[in-house]
């Protein structure tokens, strides 16, 4: 074999540009991260106590306070999202990735589910205050709701069906092979082969919509009290976050990064959680 | 071997079978018998159409758009290209197995249970026991009686192919079509598979596609020749591998192509 040093050496120098340089943007991007969540941390930390969970937003102008009804408003409003979202996204995710491949409707939904996951959030938040509020004549916890379902589904729907495409043709056609009616095979034996990657995609759904504002500042407005009603306007954290975070107080300013850095280890607890639970466990 | 020394019945006979990937002929005017109670091997080169010819006794290319199959197949007198032909109930009783093994992402039990559970109502001991004895037939069951509940992708590639098998045996199909089932297995395993196939053939008529040839002399009683989409020549298994009948059969054997 003719070997050329001098090719060889090019080749080498070439090879450790590049890997130095996708080192230096992994870097970049890893930094970006840690300092976001260093600041969050040193403006966060101390706001974080038992009050921020005991007591509720206070009046402008008095001291001290918490989080409570934010806190509970936006459990509530992002429970029952997750609630509504998941058997619809899952269902519809089975439909699309079972009979996608022949179905007129389905080419269509599928065309429109990732028109729906890249639109703004303000916007669906504009049409659930046209179809929703105005229609009911207030704003409420359950256009809150619906607003972040809205954002929701098309996260669930989209990972759905990914997972179970993922899931070789082999094993639908070792079920059929056994006699089995199709929604049989689906249910059985393809969703509970993706059973991990669903589950996973309907908590990043539930990440996701945790930190949503746009959407609320339109359905659920907010609420300074304490309130189980959803009846009614309801305090959540992502517009409490804003309204502090504007304003001259100190103890706002503090409950906003306090609520701030909240949202963010919550999202962070919820990925985490889905990446042990749901990890590979390939036994060779 | 004379065919009216032994009273043979034909499971299956397929009549002048055409076969269409969209507009593709893959399949020309097969006419052939799977004759009850033994194993009938198909064999050829790369892209024959062996697969294809044993996706379509069981209806398995249904799944799929665009393929289509013309002609009869006529499984103990009924036509199974009916398109009246209900395909699930025919999926119970003519089985399949395939090249890679599939186990369900489900316990060793649930696997066994899956398709027993489809179109029969047992109670929790008869259930223990058809699936012990699916196992059995398997030759699996002293390896995993003390493991049921275990994933079925926690056994090793030949393990998971015998589970496969089990699966298939406890619905008690009356036909089995074993795709390449040892294709991908290491020769210990596939071995083993060889001698079930024996076994199995007592009680179920079993057609198997093999790229083997020594595979196919091995373990079948009848060989079907196939060749771009025509079935060359079919008959009994000594007869195609020491006297064939056409030059075609005569040059795959002696391994002069394919």
């Amino acid at each position: 074999m003719e070997f050329n040093q001098a090719l060889y050496n090019s080749r080498r120098r070439k090879n450790a540009a590049i890997m130095g340089f996708s080192m230096v943007a992994s870097l970049i991007g890893l930094s970006i991260l840690l300092w976001i969540l260093y600041v969050l941390f040193s403006n966060g930390f101390y706001a974080i106590d038992w009050a921020l969970f005991s007591e509720d937003t206070p009046a402008p102008g008095t001291p001290g306070g918490g989080l409570r009804n934010a806190i509970v408003g936006s459990a509530l409003m992002v429970g029952s999202a997750v609630l509504i979202s998941t058997p619809i996204g899952i269902l519809a995710g089975i439909y699309l990735a079972e009979f996608g491949d022949a179905s007129k409707v389905a080419s269509v939904t599928r065309f429109v589910n990732e028109v729906m996951l890249s639109a703004p959030s303000v916007v669906l938040g504009l049409f659930v205050f046209a179809v929703v509020v105005m229609n009911m004549g207030h704003f409420s916890g359950y256009a809150g709701m619906v607003a972040l379902s809205l954002i929701a589904i098309p996260v669930v729907i989209k990972t759905t069906e990914n997972m179970m495409r993922m899931i070789p043709g082999s094993l639908r056609e070792a079920a059929f092979a056994l006699g089995a009616p199709h929604w049989k095979v689906a249910l059985t034996v393809v969703l509970r082969g993706a059973r991990a990657g669903v589950i996973t995609g309907v908590m990043l759904a539930l990440a996701r919509i945790s930190g949503e504002t746009a959407p609320l500042l339109f359905t659920a407005l907010n609420n300074q009290f304490f309130t189980l009603d959803m009846n009614g306007p309801m305090a959540n954290l992502p517009v409490w976050i804003y309204h502090m975070a504007m304003s001259p107080f100190d103890n706002w300013n503090e409950l906003a990064w306090g609520g701030a850095l909240l949202i963010t280890l919550t999202v962070l607890a919820i990925n985490i959680t889905a990446r042990i639970l749901f990890r590979e466990r390939v036994k060779v | 071997m004379s065919e009216s020394a032994v009273t043979t019945k034909n499971a299956i006979e397929v009549r002048n079978l055409q076969f269409y990937y969209g507009s593709f002929h893959a399949l020309k005017s097969v006419n052939l018998d799977i004759v009850e109670g033994k194993v009938t091997a198909f064999i050829g080169p790369s892209g024959c159409g062996k697969s294809t010819l044993l996706r379509t006794l069981n209806r398995m290319y249904s799944l799929y758009p665009g393929q289509r199959a013309e002609g009869t197949i006529g499984f103990y007198g009924q036509n199974i290209l009916d398109p009246k032909q209900d395909l699930n109930l025919l999926r119970a009783r003519i089985g399949m197995l395939f090249q890679k093994p599939t186990p369900f992402p489900m316990s060793i039990y649930d696997n066994i249970a899956f398709g027993v559970k489809l179109y029969e109502k047992l109670s929790r001991a008869e259930m223990d026991e058809r699936v012990q004895w699916a196992l059995s037939k398997a030759a699996l069951w002293t390896e995993v009686k003390d493991k049921l509940k275990q994933s079925g992708l926690s056994l090793s590639g030949g393990q998971q192919q015998r589970l496969c098998i089990a699966r298939s045996v406890a619905v008690k199909p009356s036909v089995l079509l074993l795709d390449e089932p040892t294709a991908s297995l290491d020769p210990i395993s596939t071995g083993k598979i060889e001698e079930l196939v024996h076994e199995l053939k007592k009680d179920y008529t079993i057609a198997i596609v093999t790229h083997n040839m020594q595979q196919a002399a091995r373990c079948s009683d009848f060989t079907a020749y196939m060749y771009l989409g025509e079935l060359m020549e079919y008959g009994a298994t000594e007869q195609i591998f020491f006297k064939p009948k056409r030059t075609e059969t005569e040059d795959y054997i002696t391994g002069r192509f394919g």
